[in-house]
């Protein structure tokens, strides 16, 4: 593929920088991303990722918009309320940037759908709100040999982890299930700064364009969290957990299951 | 004793993990333990007993997004 003129202009910042170039700019436009869920982190990843001229982005969200995402999920306008997230998304991208074909998922990611679809992407981005959505995405990604961005917020906190299956620590190396339901606050209950999507969703989408480009060190085997309050990163260290049901050496998942029933829960930190 | 628990040097009374995560009101199904960059299974924590300068991290769910 050949850019025309008006691309290198668009892309010209990129194109300076030489660990991208032309070539770099290139493999971005080949690369097929997917967000599950155009929320709070899926908006920032997706305006970001459509900016930098990702060849297709997938967006799944089986949701409406609704007027209180539009406190966090800048992918949608007070005009949205009502309509589809992945219709109202793909407008905007593509208003972004109309080299960025758009493929949307009006569905919820499940142990039936999610290989089919992971299988036909490069990267997978998790925007998604509750756990058993998360490890599903873990498990599905780890199945399907795909490089996961890992993310979560919850009030004025955020986390963020690059996952390459059999090569660095998985969600369940870490957390080996869902936390009981009755335990957990619901995100509502809960709240979150909204700025803090940007934040947690615009290192997810970074970290989703350095695998593109091959270039840095991803952010495997460790976990970013970000105290928005005291403005402060820490990174943790995690390892490939021996034990690990999925990743370890002797895996009782040895297929894509649905932990759980997607219920409205956020986090379980003892309230600050 | 003193350890670090998520980084911060802390003195503590010896004894198990599950001690500490008492002593903190931490529900145990709520959180990964991690000692010295190694995650403990839920039922080592009884059975895991800390020593003076060692890194506890206690990873809580982080679980919204949207």
């Amino acid at each position: 593929m050949e850019f025309t003129e008006e691309q290198i202009n668009r892309y010209s910042r990129h194109i300076l920088l030489p660990e991208v170039g032309g070539k770099g700019q290139k493999k971005i436009a080949k690369s097929r991303i997917l967000l599950v869920g155009a929320g709070g982190l899926g908006s920032p990843a997706a305006l970001y990722l459509a900016a930098a001229g990702v060849g297709t982005i997938g967006l799944i969200d089986s949701d409406v918009v609704d007027l209180t995402n539009l406190q966090r999920q800048i992918l949608h306008h007070t005009p949205d309320v009502g309509r589809p997230k992945v219709q109202s998304g793909k407008d905007k991208i593509q208003a972004l940037n109309p080299d960025v074909s758009v493929s949307m998922y009006e569905e919820r990611l499940t142990a039936g759908n999610a290989l089919k679809i992971i299988g036909d992407y490069d990267v997978v981005i998790d925007g998604v709100d509750n756990f058993p959505a998360k490890f599903l995405i873990n498990d599905a990604c780890f199945f399907a040999e795909k490089p996961l961005i890992h993310g979560g917020i919850l009030r004025f906190d955020g986390r963020v982890a690059t996952i390459i299956p059999k090569k660095s620590a998985c969600y369940r190396c870490i957390f080996k299930a869902p936390p009981p339901p009755g335990l957990v606050a619901s995100c509502q209950e809960a709240g979150v700064i909204g700025v803090l999507a940007g934040i947690i969703g615009t290192i997810q989408a970074t970290e989703a364009l350095k695998l593109v480009l091959g270039v840095g060190r991803p952010l495997t085997d460790r976990l970013l969290d970000f105290d928005a309050r005291k403005t402060q990163f820490r990174e943790i260290k995690v390892r490939r957990n021996p034990n690990c049901a999925l990743c370890g050496e002797h895996p009782t998942i040895t297929e894509l299951f649905d932990d759980g029933d997607p219920y409205a829960g956020c986090a379980v930190r003892p309230s600050a | 004793m003193q350890v670090k628990i998520n980084g911060k040097p802390e003195e503590i009374q010896s004894g198990t993990v599950l001690d500490l995560l008492k002593a903190k009101n931490i529900e145990p199904q709520m959180v990964a333990v991690e000692v010295n960059d190694k995650v403990l299974e839920r039922d080592h924590l009884a059975t895991t007993h800390l020593n003076e300068g060692d890194q506890v991290e206690f990873l809580f769910y982080m679980g919204g997004g949207r």
